[in-house]
């Protein structure tokens, strides 16, 4: 049993490693065109959030469309932090990083306390709401920029902070997964399947709602702070729902609850738009038609058929090796 | 007098949009309570039904109750189509695969109509023309007032059709349990059909009145209201017909007081304030259900 | 065997992500030998007319809820380089170049502005035109200054759009707008109680209001209602009705056509009579609303009028018209004076060098469809008069 889990361990990291080589050999060896670099850290960004998100929707089983807003709350706070202080520019973003992250997580305590009476549907549409109630609310406020948006964000997370960017990335990766492993996240995975069969056997709900909703909201604002420095200038309006379905699409794509699909489908989906630049108009339509073909082949027979050969094929060489 | 008077017209305004929101909303509530599925793409089928009017309306000149029709008609059978395509493979999957499939239908739909008709707005006067009363100082305008009479009566239909005709039941034992539903001899499928045909025209109905409000095409114009509408839809208790109904009312009412009377910034974060506190307080929305959990 | 599938599905995840890697960067590599085939394809045709080809790299919305800014400004853009091409290019020194141009979109929002200018400097860009949207224009700013890039915004009206020097821009500002249109309520036609509309989540609308608001009172004006709207409403009657309670002279609106389309229709619906005063994002409401009679008598201010008898205007519009089905709106003219301001700046400079067209941009004079005789400040403010539009019977008209 122990081997095997060291052994997953070392693949993992030799996983991390071999990504972050061929990502360092692309940027350096001049493989790769500008636009290629332009969406190295938006990838790691993307993923991030995919990540955060994956707890909330894949293993706590709640269907949020507010993650925007968390993000939101992120990159205002960490760009605020970051415009204020002055000084060397990592210790500024790394200061920025951990404000974001907090304020987000506090944010999504508030929020996330009242909303855990709600289940499914409702609370799909109540983390809606208050998503587009932290947009209303930023664009009111007047330290915020409101409309103008928030400008000179010093932009530190470019891809030649490619390494920085990426510790943090496998930082929430590894947070995240270890977390789901552990014995809360067996809790939290209880909940999803069933919460009353849960809470009948002594698991606090609401603790382990609560507890996935921080750790989701502080890493989506780690990220938020991360697209700030980015971007270089912040806007209400970029933090709508279309931006926190951009970030579930993402989720359900990697296959709900698989945080290495989450990974995947955030770095493809984040590119594939690039890709089809050249489309021009056609570009959002494909987008639209890849979607649907591939919740529609992930609920197909055809898959499933797959699936039951593949298990058949190991069944049988499980018996061979019996023999 | 004339803060009664202005507070009698936002009312109005209320009135207005919100009696557009129910309208919507029916159709949601009607996909959401037999389907069980929030139909995101809902709000683009009323921007289909917009096009589709301008095209029989400007386009091929034809008489407007024959618009009216057809346009009804492209609504439904593209309803129907889309379930079929999108929907139906995807009835013993998680409700979330639903939910994004949904979504990849409504960015498609709006792409299409981008492509056919471009992004600059088309103007496009009113088919339905009745001319506006005057109470008092008070105006209210023609189409205002069809809007709100339709959506009464496309209510009193919907409940009549759901609780007394054949296909209604058909439809309410689908929505408890499919699989009993089937072995009592109900076609689910075409129950199901039925559900997003009548959903749809709902929706082309909702996009006549709306382009008449309105008069201006472009391919996006269902996705505010759509999404309003189903923040009505959800606030009133979504799958209860006439919580739709209300829910529709409510929200424009308290979104054009909110404008008027406390801020037209933080409207949008009031109706969402609103929204949050009535389902905290009664989490199954005004008028609907609560359902027992079972272990 | 639980093993098996975990280093299964690993290797496929691997897999996927290098593939995704390689993919995007092999699409980059198409995109650039793309480019350099153009380029190559521009030579060939080019030397045998002895010249190079110029490359513009045009930036702004062409899908979204901006997309028809965008294209507008696509399609003037288009039309200018046809136009100079056609003419015989454009003489740098002893060279003849001819202009081509790769239009990336941005979607109006800022992260993606930033990968569309890296994607029209991957294709060998030599000089941008864009953004078409504020925000999406400051985004990319400090990474034209970083390439020390000439940059000319058509529509990009934020003052920090031109805060580096190497951009410039052919609208005019925000604030600018604003006091100019004070300045004409409060003193040509003597209003002293204003009501405002404006999109709050707007950039440019909110910097018209402010700069409005605030010059409108210090010439003694009162403002006596301020009512805000968002993106994609539709329904303006509440703020109308606040309106109509108040003894507002006249409403002004700083939005783009299509808001004013609703405000007017629905204003007329209310039964309201007050004139109303616009920004230049009113060039092309008559294309919108479905009765003129809505927006009879209204003011707003025009760096370009469709309906101006003289030759350029007259002769773009028929181009544009015939290329596209459409009249022109601002947009197109803005992108079409950039395109000539290109051009004046390469003959100015003698070379193509970005340092050299940067240098020369204070130097020249335009003579444009948005203004005679424009000539650029260091800080990349274009001088040049405004116009004011009434309409005027259900036309566009010149008011003096």
């Amino acid at each position: 049993m122990n081997k095997k889990i060291n052994k997953s361990v070392i693949i993992n990291i030799i996983m991390a490693i071999v990504a972050y080589g061929i990502v360092m050999a692309l940027i350096y060896g001049g493989f790769l065109g500008r636009q290629a670099m332009s969406i190295i850290i938006p990838c790691c960004i993307n993923v991030m959030l995919a990540v955060s998100l994956c707890l909330l929707v894949g293993f706590l089983g709640e269907l949020t469309l507010g993650h925007a807003g968390f993000m939101s709350i992120g990159a205002y706070a960490g760009a605020l932090t970051t415009n204020a202080l002055n000084l060397p520019p990592m210790v500024e973003l790394l200061i920025g990083l951990l404000v974001g992250g907090i304020v987000a997580a506090v944010f999504s305590l508030i929020i996330g306390l009242p909303v855990l009476r709600l289940k499914g549907d409702y609370l799909a549409i109540v983390t809606l709401g208050f998503g587009e109630i932290i947009k209303s609310v930023i664009n009111f406020l007047g330290f915020t920029g409101g409309a103008k948006g928030l400008s000179g964000i010093g932009t530190y997370s470019n891809y030649k902070n490619f390494t920085f960017v990426y510790i943090f990335v496998l930082l929430t990766i590894l947070v995240i997964s270890n977390l789901v492993r552990s014995r809360h996240g067996r809790a939290i995975c209880a909940v999803r399947d069933n919460y009353i069969a849960a809470e009948a056997v002594g698991i606090k709900v609401s603790k382990f709602k609560t507890m996935a909703f921080v750790i989701s909201g502080f890493f989506a604002g780690m990220a938020g702070v991360f697209y700030a420095h980015n971007v270089g200038i912040l806007k209400p309006g970029n933090f709508d729902y279309n931006k926190s379905i951009e970030i579930l699409v993402m989720v359900v794509l990697g296959g709900m609850g698989n945080i290495k699909g989450a990974i995947v489908a955030a770095v493809i989906l984040t590119a594939l738009p690039e890709v089809l630049r050249s489309a021009a108009d056609f570009r959002m339509l494909l987008y639209a038609i890849v979607l649907i073909a591939m919740m529609l082949f992930n609920n197909s027979k055809f898959r499933t058929v797959m699936i039951e050969k593949r298990n058949l094929k190991k069944a049988m060489s499980i018996q061979k090796e019996g023999e | 007098m004339s803060l009664i008077n202005n507070l009698v017209e936002q009312l109005i305004n209320g009135l207005r949009t919100g009696s557009i929101y129910a309208l919507i909303a029916l159709g949601y509530t009607m996909v959401y309570g037999i389907a069980k599925m929030i139909n995101f793409a809902h709000g683009d089928i009323i921007m289909v039904g917009a096009y589709a009017l301008y095209v029989f309306a400007a386009l091929l000149g034809l008489p407007v109750p024959v618009c009216i029709l057809l346009t009804i008609i492209v609504c439904a059978v593209l309803g129907i189509t889309v379930e079929r395509i999108a929907y139906k493979p995807l009835r013993n999957a998680p409700s979330l695969a639903v939910l994004i499939t949904a979504i990849g239908v409504s960015y498609f739909l709006q792409n299409v109509a981008l492509i056919i008709f471009k992004a600059t707005p088309i103007p496009f006067g009113s088919v339905i023309k009745v001319p506006s009363i005057k109470i008092g100082g008070i105006h209210i305008s023609g189409i205002t007032i069809v809007t709100l009479i339709v959506t009464v009566i496309a209510m009193a239909i919907l409940t009549w059709f759901i609780n007394k005709t054949r296909a209604g039941s058909a439809m309410r034992a689908v929505s408890e349990d499919k699989g009993a539903a089937a072995l009592m001899g109900i076609n689910v499928n075409k129950t199901i059909s039925m559900t997003f045909a009548i959903g749809s025209a709902l929706a082309a109905v909702a996009g006549i009145l709306f382009i008449c409000q309105y008069e201006s095409l472009s391919p996006t114009l269902g996705a505010l209201p759509g999404i309003k509408a189903f923040v009505a839809a959800v606030l009133g208790g979504i799958g209860s017909i006439p919580g739709a109904m209300l829910g529709g009312i409510v929200l424009g009412i308290i979104e054009s007081l909110s404008k008027a009377y406390i801020s037209t910034q933080l409207a949008d974060a009031i109706v969402f304030g609103v929204l949050v506190v009535v389902l905290l307080v009664k989490p199954s929305g005004l008028l609907g259900k609560m359902k027992a959990e079972k272990v | 065997m639980k093993k098996m599938t975990k280093v299964m599905s690993m290797a496929l995840a691997a897999s996927l992500v290098v593939a995704s890697l390689t993919a995007c960067g092999g699409g980059e590599k198409k995109a650039e030998t793309k480019a350099a085939e153009t380029k190559a394809a521009g030579e060939t045709t080019a030397a045998s007319a002895d010249g190079d080809v110029f490359l513009i790299g045009g930036i702004g919305p062409v899908t979204g809820s901006a997309a028809s800014y965008g294209n507008s400004v696509k399609q003037g853009a288009e039309i200018a380089i046809k136009e100079i091409n056609a003419a015989g290019g454009v003489t740098v020194g002893d060279k003849t170049y001819t202009l081509d141009m790769v239009f990336a979109d941005d979607e109006a929002t800022e992260d993606k502005a930033i990968q569309a200018y890296n994607s029209v400097m991957d294709q060998g860009a030599q000089a941008i035109l864009g953004c078409v949207t504020s925000g999406a224009c400051i985004a990319i700013t400090d990474l034209t200054a970083a390439d020390g890039i000439l940059q000319i915004t058509p529509s990009g009206s934020a003052m920090d759009c031109t805060k580096n020097d190497n951009a410039f821009r052919i609208c005019f500002t925000d604030p600018a707008q604003g006091v100019t249109m004070a300045d004409l309520a409060a003193e040509t036609l003597g209003y002293k109680k204003v009501a405002v509309i404006y999109n709050q989540s707007d950039e440019y609308s909110t910097g018209i209001r402010e700069a409005f608001e605030k010059e409108f009172a210090a010439k003694g004006g009162e403002i006596v209602a301020s009512e805000a709207f968002s993106n994609g409403d539709v329904d303006f009657n509440t703020q109308l009705t606040t309106i109509k309670g108040t003894d507002a002279e006249a409403i002004f609106i700083p939005a783009y056509y299509q808001d004013a389309t609703y405000i007017t229709k629905q204003a007329q619906d209310m039964g309201m009579e007050l004139p109303f005063l616009g920004s230049d994002g009113w060039d092309g409401v008559l294309g919108t609303v479905t009765d003129p009679a809505t927006i009879e008598g209204a003011i707003f201010l025009s760096p370009f009028f469709a309906a101006d008898p003289s030759e350029n205007v007259a002769a773009f519009v028929a181009d544009y018209n015939e290329a596209y089905g459409a009249t022109p709106d601002q947009f197109a003219a803005d992108a079409y004076d950039v395109v000539y301001t290109i051009k004046a700046a390469m003959e100015q400079a003698g070379s193509v060098e970005s340092a050299d067209l940067i240098a020369a941009m204070t130097e020249i004079t335009v003579d444009g469809l948005t203004g005679d005789g424009i000539t650029w400040t260091a800080e990349g403010e274009p001088n040049k008069g405004s116009k004011f539009i009434q309409i005027v019977d259900g036309a566009y008209t010149l008011y003096e």
